[in-house]
């Protein structure tokens, strides 16, 4: 059965949230006031399904007239749930909003955009937002993400219809142009994957989105996926029609129901729409897109693990060669990119190779999408050019650490990724700074500690973690992370420090060297960050006291 | 969507199986969405569940249970009425899920991946939830809850709790 077989006939024009009552047709009520509430699962995280119903419910009772849309996130998570009233002189925010706040801001005239203690003005104003260049996240928070009206009148499908003006190569070459490097966290040029996978024989292709967003840290494919769903959906047929791939597959962590909903729905009113199935937009290109859940394998965020695991199989990795772009899914050529890498295209192909790559730095073009996570007072989503140094990202954007004590460190680019000094955060954000300093950006997850962490903790945890998650296909990661727990414990208690350090380091480089993934090959790099930065963690002979035993082994 | 159902746990159903594989039969590779399905129905997927599945898709029985086994989601034995998942994911350590997560153990009385005694909540660790902004993070069944502390992580359990003995829910 092709998707298409299910699809219903017409589309809904507006799609609420199912939770709630549907809110109406703002046609049938032209004086309604629109209120924005986001649906991303963030703020509904803090409450923004009962922000809404109260809303609903107070403006009802106060005989007004307002029509609740439930947008994505603006990505300035510390204010959700972030309200804002449409009104003659634009939008106007207030947050973060608690369910007992909605009396208070229906009588003081918030539907007015009027004067309230929670009252944060124009959100385009917001600091946060004003320095960003958003070019991926630009309709996030803006729109009903499942509002086809919404999508088009923003921007959405002119990079579709361009690309089914052009040639394949010059697709392809378009992409090639923009300099857009993976941003699943390898780097590798998006375009020349996709020239291998054009140039690669074979009648059947596939193209396959990763959205197994596992990093600690990362939370820009969800908050993509639910707040402008649209946007990769274009994007992923656009991959298609450039490599001649007239199928795709989606896999959508089992983590994030929220994502696979609203993804699931807008598939359907793409299909609807005519822009999935055998006629996109009336040409004679054809793309059927699938959805597929994850199990809770973190592994299967790997390119091959994953298409195993859309096999129908373990998420056990592959070796390669051969390249998932000449050999992948069910043997044939495949694309395999991250939810950020296709998503970028759109834009590229909409304003052009040349506008894209003029942006950032050195052989990293473009923006990237940082997400702003744990101890951390402003966690959001900043998408700027490369080149912005961590300190501007953790001091400037992040404001310090939530909870008012000094940063001591930031773990960059999710669980495999480096945690780096305080003293080191004017490293500019680009692949081969990072690189050079022992890191690596991985999906632009920044995570910060303030001065109460533990790094000889956080040194087990990372080997830990590669523990419970290894596929277990390759000795040096499947007990090369065991013996790494192992050593660290003996090291944390004072064992015979120096020659379990040394035996310590000889266990990174075997795991660095020999590993068949990047699960094993860096799992050590977050290791000799800390070996590198923080040895003092690591020499006081025995857990600090005060700090929380070290847990048992997972599972 | 076809996912976990925590509490679900009905009898063992050939027919329900036998529907959800006629209805994932045209899908490539469709192992996965079988046994998401499976579990959503059943709320687990038992060996008899296996040998049907594998006998259906032309699999092995071994292939089929290395599948259930390796991904964290399935489940062999039924889980409790509610599933508490509780992230100890980085993020979410650095704004205290260690201690939450004992919290957790020690006010439940069960160890991270058990059930309480009276089969209303399971306890889960989990690997991020994507909510690393507003940690501590915890999903209840497919309830997403950011900035949880101990008060309100018990307002969960209690909520849960209430939700599996019927009553009305505080």
């Amino acid at each position: 059965m092709s998707a298409a077989d299910s699809m219903p006939g017409s589309v809904p024009r507006r799609v609420g949230h199912p939770d709630l009552p549907g809110h109406p047709d703002p046609s049938d009520h032209p004086d309604a006031v629109r209120v924005f509430v986001p649906r991303d699962s963030a703020a509904r995280s803090v409450g923004a399904d009962e922000v809404a119903e109260e809303l609903l419910r107070v403006a009802s009772t106060a005989g007004r007239d307002i029509d609740i849309v439930r947008n994505g996130s603006r990505g300035m998570l510390w204010l959700e749930p972030l309200v804002e009233v449409v009104t003659p002189q634009g939008r106007v925010a207030y947050g973060p909003v608690a369910p007992q706040d909605a009396a208070s801001l229906v009588s003081s005239g918030a539907l007015e955009g009027r004067e309230h203690p929670l009252l944060l003005g124009a959100p385009e104003d917001a600091a946060f937002l004003a320095g960003q260049k958003r070019l991926t996240f630009a309709r996030v928070g803006l729109v009903d993400p499942l509002s086809p009206e919404d999508y088009i009148a923003t921007g959405g499908l002119v990079g579709l219809e361009r690309a089914l003006e052009m040639q394949r190569s010059q697709i392809v070459d378009e992409v090639v142009a923009s300099g857009l490097r993976g941003r699943g966290g390898a780097g590798f040029p998006t375009g020349i994957k996709w020239r291998t996978v054009l140039d690669a024989p074979g009648d059947v292709k596939f193209v396959c989105c990763n959205a197994d967003e596992g990093d600690s840290g990362t939370y820009a494919d969800r908050m993509l996926m639910e707040g402008d769903p649209f946007l990769l959906v274009e994007a992923m047929v656009i991959a298609g029609i450039a490599v001649g791939a007239a199928e795709g597959y989606l896999y959508i962590r089992s983590e994030y129901p929220g994502a696979i909903e609203t993804m699931q729905a807008a598939i359907t009113i793409a299909y609807g729409n005519g822009w999935l199935g055998d006629s996109v937009l009336g040409t004679r290109n054809a793309f059927d897109l699938h959805v597929r859940v994850g199990a809770g394998a973190y592994i299967c965020g790997e390119e091959t693990a994953m298409l195993e695991s859309i096999e129908g199989r373990r998420g056990v990795i592959r070796a390669k060669p051969p390249l998932p772009a000449l050999q992948g899914l069910f043997g044939c050529p495949t694309i395999v990119n991250n939810v950020l890498s296709l998503a970028a295209v759109p834009s590229i192909l909409t304003a052009g190779a040349a506008a894209y790559s003029e942006i950032g730095v050195g052989t990293s073009r473009g923006t990237q999408v940082f997400q702003l996570a744990g101890n951390v007072r402003y966690g959001g989503i900043v998408e700027v050019p490369f080149g912005v140094t961590l300190g501007d990202l953790v001091w400037g954007y992040g404001g310090g650490s939530a909870s008012g004590r000094p940063v001591r460190a930031v773990q960059v680019g999710g669980p495999l990724g480096a945690y780096i000094p305080a003293d080191r955060f004017d490293t500019p954000m680009d692949y081969e700074t990072l690189a050079s300093v022992g890191a690596m950006l991985g999906h632009g997850g920044v995570v910060v500690f303030d001065d109460t962490v533990d790094m000889g903790r956080q040194a087990r945890f990372a080997m830990e973690f590669c523990a419970t998650e290894s596929c277990g296909k390759c000795t040096p990661c499947r007990l090369g992370s065991v013996r790494g727990v192992e050593v660290i414990d003996r090291i944390l208690a004072g064992d015979d420090r120096e020659v379990n350090l040394a035996l310590l380091d000889e266990l990174c480089e075997t795991m660095t060297d020999a590993s068949l993934c990047a699960m094993g090959g860096l799992t050590p790099m977050p290791v000799r960050s800390i070996l590198a930065h923080f040895p003092e963690d690591l020499a006081r002979g025995d857990v600090r006291p005060g700090t929380v035993p070290l847990p048992e082994s997972f599972r | 969507m076809s996912e976990v159902a925590p509490g679900t746990s009905s009898e063992f159903s050939e027919e329900r199986v036998r529907a959800v594989l006629d209805a994932h039969r045209s899908e490539r590779g469709g192992l996965l969405p079988v046994l998401h399905d499976i579990q959503g129905e059943l709320g687990c997927i038992d060996e008899r569940a296996v040998a049907m599945v594998a006998c259906d898709l032309n699999l092995s029985q071994a292939e089929v249970f290395g599948v259930v086994s390796f991904y964290p989601d399935f489940r062999a034995s039924p889980s409790g009425a509610s599933v508490i998942r509780i992230c100890r994911a980085e993020a979410c350590q650095s704004m205290g899920a260690e201690a939450l997560a004992r919290h957790a153990t020690e006010s439940l009385g069960v160890g991270l991946g058990d059930t309480t005694a009276d089969g209303s909540i399971t306890l889960e660790q989990v690997f991020c939830l994507g909510n690393c902004a507003l940690s501590p993070a915890v999903m209840v069944n497919e309830k997403l809850v950011g900035r949880v502390d101990s008060e309100r992580f018990d307002a969960l359990v209690a909520r849960a709790r209430a939700r599996a003995s019927g009553e009305p829910q505080p």
